[in-house]
């Protein structure tokens, strides 16, 4: 079978990375890092592109949460880019932003959950919320790609100004079914 | 495997290494680093993690990043620094010149019980580094080893660097430093200009 994944084209026609990437620009954040999702493509693409923004590529999720930290002790603001899978592994680094009262803005592109074709992936989507919540995150759904701009904000608020750990997770159904094969379903 | 013992005593060579120390900002790992940090003199440019095992130096890269005029140094152990071994490979992809890395090797888990550390059975931090892309590396375990690092730390174009530091595996007395996180970070940013919001 081939299993080369090809992505339809979204659901809707709104440009919600725009939006986002705009909205992250109007609370001057100044550094993004990320371990790669294909929900997060475009924002990536947008954050290297810019030389306001000093973007990061990680090996593991939990270094952007450390990232940040050290990022806020300088006056930089920043944000985590992931997907769920990855949301498990920064559990233990999360009690520094608690401990401390660090900001904390993690956009986190949800898998398991919106027609999932992997099981693997189910587990951690599933537990994601929950990941997030037992560590004193804050978690908001972003399920809409009309309010990306809305959402952000508000979590970008509660996070710098409110000095608060605020996880916005992304509905996989805005990111639109994975196609892994040429066959329909 | 077998490795050389070090013999260099932690709070002279950290001591030695934060002498006239200038702007440099320091993190340091949880831990016996944090105590020698705090031991070597309280500065309000220093921030002691006290847990986040693996984060310091990624705290450091963060810092770096968004003071590219401060000379900044991460003070770390072996066991710390490999709980986090990737982010050298993420701060190499940085290349940020004003960051240093003094990993502090005992080859040993030292606040556990002195458990052998993958260091301890023959890893070798500074090759790690070096494989990952961080192009100043060095291998020290002499004091005049040290003063030669110290002396590297302002120059802002020279990093990222990382210093494999031979310690002696012996314990020392702890010295606390505070424990509060908000008052940490707060105490840190305003040295920097920061208010309190």
């Amino acid at each position: 079978m081939d299993q080369i994944a090809v992505h339809q084209d979204s659901a809707t026609s709104t440009d919600w990375p725009v939006a986002i990437y705009r909205t992250l620009k109007s609370f001057g954040v100044a550094q993004v890092c990320y371990v790669p999702d294909a929900g997060h493509t475009k924002l990536i693409k947008l954050s290297h592109a810019d030389a306001d923004i000093k973007t990061t590529v990680l090996t593991t999720e939990e270094e952007g949460v450390a990232l940040a930290a050290g990022a806020w002790l300088g006056g930089d603001r920043a944000v985590l880019l992931m997907q769920s899978s990855g949301v498990g592994n920064c559990v233990n680094m999360l009690s520094l932003m608690a401990s401390c009262r660090f900001p904390l803005l993690t956009l986190v592109t949800m898998r398991g959950e919106w027609a999932e074709f992997n099981p693997w992936q189910i587990p951690m989507g599933r537990a994601t919320p929950q990941a997030f919540e037992i560590m004193g995150t804050t978690v908001l759904r972003l399920e809409n790609p009309d309010d990306a701009e809305e959402v952000i904000s508000a979590a970008a608020s509660l996070a710098y100004d409110g000095d608060q750990q605020v996880a916005v997770l992304i509905s996989q159904r805005m990111i639109g079914r994975k196609k892994w094969t040429k066959e329909t379903h | 495997m077998s490795i050389t013992p070090g013999t260099l005593d932690r709070r002279a060579a950290v001591k030695a290494l934060l002498a006239d120390r200038g702007d440099l900002l320091v993190i340091s790992g949880l831990g016996s680093s944090s105590y020698d940090v705090f031991d070597a003199g309280e500065h309000p440019g220093n921030f002691y993690l006290w847990g986040a095992m693996g984060g310091a130096a990624m705290v450091g890269l963060g810092l770096a990043l968004a003071q590219p005029k401060r000379p900044v140094l991460v003070v770390t152990g072996d066991g710390e620094q490999l709980m986090g071994i990737g982010s050298l490979l993420t701060i190499a992809t940085k290349q940020p010149g004003n960051l240093s890395i003094a990993v502090l090797d005992n080859g040993r888990f030292g606040e556990t019980g002195m458990q052998l550390s993958h260091s301890g059975l023959g890893a070798k931090l500074e090759v790690i580094a070096s494989g990952a892309g961080i192009g100043s590396v060095s291998d020290i375990a002499d004091m005049a080893g040290i003063e030669s690092f110290r002396n590297s730390l302002r120059d802002l174009a020279g990093g990222p660097r990382l210093a494999r530091i031979r310690i002696a595996a012996s314990e020392v007395e702890r010295a606390l430093p505070p424990r509060d996180g908000t008052y940490l970070k707060n105490r840190f940013r305003g040295h920097l200009g920061f208010k309190v919001s």
